[in-house]
């Protein structure tokens, strides 16, 4: 376990879910990526596998034809690995909290970590979040 | 072509080269691509139904976040809508705030592009460079309205916020910077020997098509069909400014991005332009509305992905009692009948960007079976209910 621990806090690879966002969100999680923000320099990298994922930066209202496939994501991610909900609509439901196509929040489907608000939160609060994130782990 | 085996390669729902859920099916000979199948849904939120729920003023917060890239042009659309029910015009200066806003968004949105599409041919130099340069106007967007995105300048009759003169300075500063950028960017794009061998002659789509599939915006633009809402059916400032519809002729990946990237030069003078009209004068942002009135009317405004198109009907209550949307993906999605079949697999990705889809804003209607959930009817199954539906009728067992 103490192995897995130290290895895990170094470096975070990310993979980023969307179950039916406004695509704000995605566009600032890959803002964050680009030369401004630049949050490789924390060792973070944007994988395209779930399966080598540590993080899953989770966005949108979940809808009801995500759920399962949601699901299917988280559990083929590698535990321990946290999970960050991005966003008012991943947080709470938002603006669509009434539709009749929200399955969500996201912590009804798993087990939620971290919580960034915002419509759409800002990159540096995102950067914010990921630090908090990177202490609670130690 | 029955007789023929065929290999189905699968994209999504959640694949490295999406943002959105999406999910694709190409059917495959070989290394040709000979059908694609789009199956949607993943980002259904119920939008137009949640818009019959809501104050007048609420629903352009609501329109606002049906997209998070172009969140300008459906409170733009839904705002024309609504005054055209009205019957009332919005003062001079809210019209060039307008446009300002509308136009910020086409330069982002088309950088944007630019770097997804570079970022799909394996060139991410181009993706850093892009997505940089568009944070200057991202900046530029949180000093004027207050957020990086959703920026809730618009409202029923006017504009929420004025722009301050105290502003334009700096604003006039990054267009002659941005300028510059876009400039030695597009030379460095359209100039590149691989970029040229990768995205000419690839996804082709002729007028024919165009105007088969209905296609609109820089689509239909880079095959040669001069569609654009600004100039055919002229709103807010575009009247009253000088600028120019970009076309070309080819329809291959290469004229789209090129369309784009020159789009963005008409952007920047549109707005100094703009700044110009609006500078050292004082003048109302607002027609104040009380309440709507019993009728019904449209909007249009050209998306940064071309024309998006709102539909409202009013009774005279408190909210809109159908509020229809049509996004320009919703036209856009369907031409890759035409472009990708007969293309190699390896050319799919970049041809699937270069309508420069936009999953979030086209989903409008999902019917599926609420006890099973994995059962979805596709529009072929739709059309052969459909089908099915009129036998009955003839029959006579139903009336």
């Amino acid at each position: 376990m103490d192995i897995k621990k130290r290895a895990f806090k170094r470096s975070l690879w990310v993979y980023h879910l969307s179950g039916g966002s406004c695509n704000n969100c995605d566009i600032e999680i890959l803002d964050c990526l680009t030369p401004r923000f630049d949050i490789e320099r924390f060792g973070m990298v944007l994988v395209g596998s779930p399966r080598h994922a540590d993080v899953l930066l989770c966005t949108g209202i979940v809808n009801k034809k995500c759920v399962e496939r949601m699901r299917e994501v988280y559990d083929q991610t590698a535990k321990p690995c946290v999970v960050v909900a991005i966003g008012a609509c991943a947080c709470s439901g938002g603006i669509f909290r009434e539709g009749y196509q929200m399955a969500g929040p996201l912590e009804k489907i798993m087990p939620v970590d971290v919580y960034i608000p915002g419509c759409p939160p800002k990159p540096e609060a995102m950067i914010a979040g990921i630090v908090k994130l990177l202490e609670k782990i130690k | 072509m029955k007789n023929k085996k065929r290999v189905i390669i699968p994209i999504g729902p959640y694949h490295p080269l999406l943002e959105e859920p999406e999910f694709f099916s190409l059917y495959c000979d070989g290394e040709t691509v000979v059908d694609v199948e789009w199956e949607a849904g993943y980002n259904h939120r119920a939008i137009e139904k949640l818009s019959e729920s809501k104050h007048w003023d609420q629903v352009t917060f609501l329109v606002e976040r049906i997209c998070g890239i172009c969140s300008t042009s459906h409170p733009f659309a839904y705002c024309n809508a609504v005054e055209d029910i009205l019957g009332i015009t919005v003062p001079e200066r809210a019209k060039y705030i307008r446009s300002i806003i509308g136009e910020m968004e086409r330069i982002h949105s088309h950088l944007l592009w630019v770097g997804l599409a570079g970022h799909f041919l394996g060139y991410n130099t181009v993706f850093m460079w892009a997505w940089k340069y568009r944070e200057t106007i991202l900046d530029m967007f949180e000093m004027i309205t207050g957020n990086r995105n959703h920026y809730a300048m618009f409202r029923i009759g006017g504009v929420r916020r004025d722009i301050e003169d105290g502003d334009i300075p700096s604003l006039r500063k990054v267009l002659g910077e941005m300028e510059g950028k876009l400039e030695m960017l597009t030379r460095a794009v359209l100039d590149d020997p691989v970029l040229a061998v990768r995205l000419k002659g690839v996804g082709v789509l002729t007028r024919r098509d165009i105007k088969d599939f209905g296609a609109v915006g820089p689509v239909a633009r880079a095959s040669g069909v001069d569609f654009d809402v600004r100039k055919d059916d002229p709103y807010a400032a575009y009247p009253l400014v000088k600028w120019k519809v970009i076309t070309t002729g080819n329809g291959d990946v290469f004229d789209k991005a090129v369309v784009r990237l020159l789009e963005t030069f008409e952007s920047v003078s549109i707005i100094r332009q703009c700044l110009d009209a609006i500078e050292g004068k004082k003048g109302e942002i607002e027609n104040q509305v009380r309440e709507v009135p019993a009728g019904q009317g449209i909007g249009r405004h050209e998306a940064p992905r071309g024309e998006c198109f709102h539909y409202v009907r009013s009774d005279g209550a408190n909210s809109p009692v159908r509020h229809k949307i049509r996004a320009p993906s919703y036209v856009n999605i369907p031409t890759f009948k035409a472009s990708c079949t007969g293309q190699t697999i390896s050319d799919v990705a970049i041809i699937l960007a270069g309508v420069d889809p936009c999953y979030c804003c086209t989903e409008r209607v999902a019917v599926y079976d609420a006890g099973n959930k994995k059962k979805l009817y596709g529009f072929p199954e739709l059309v052969e209910m459909s089908r099915k539906k009129t036998e009955r009728i003839i029959k006579g067992e139903m009336k």
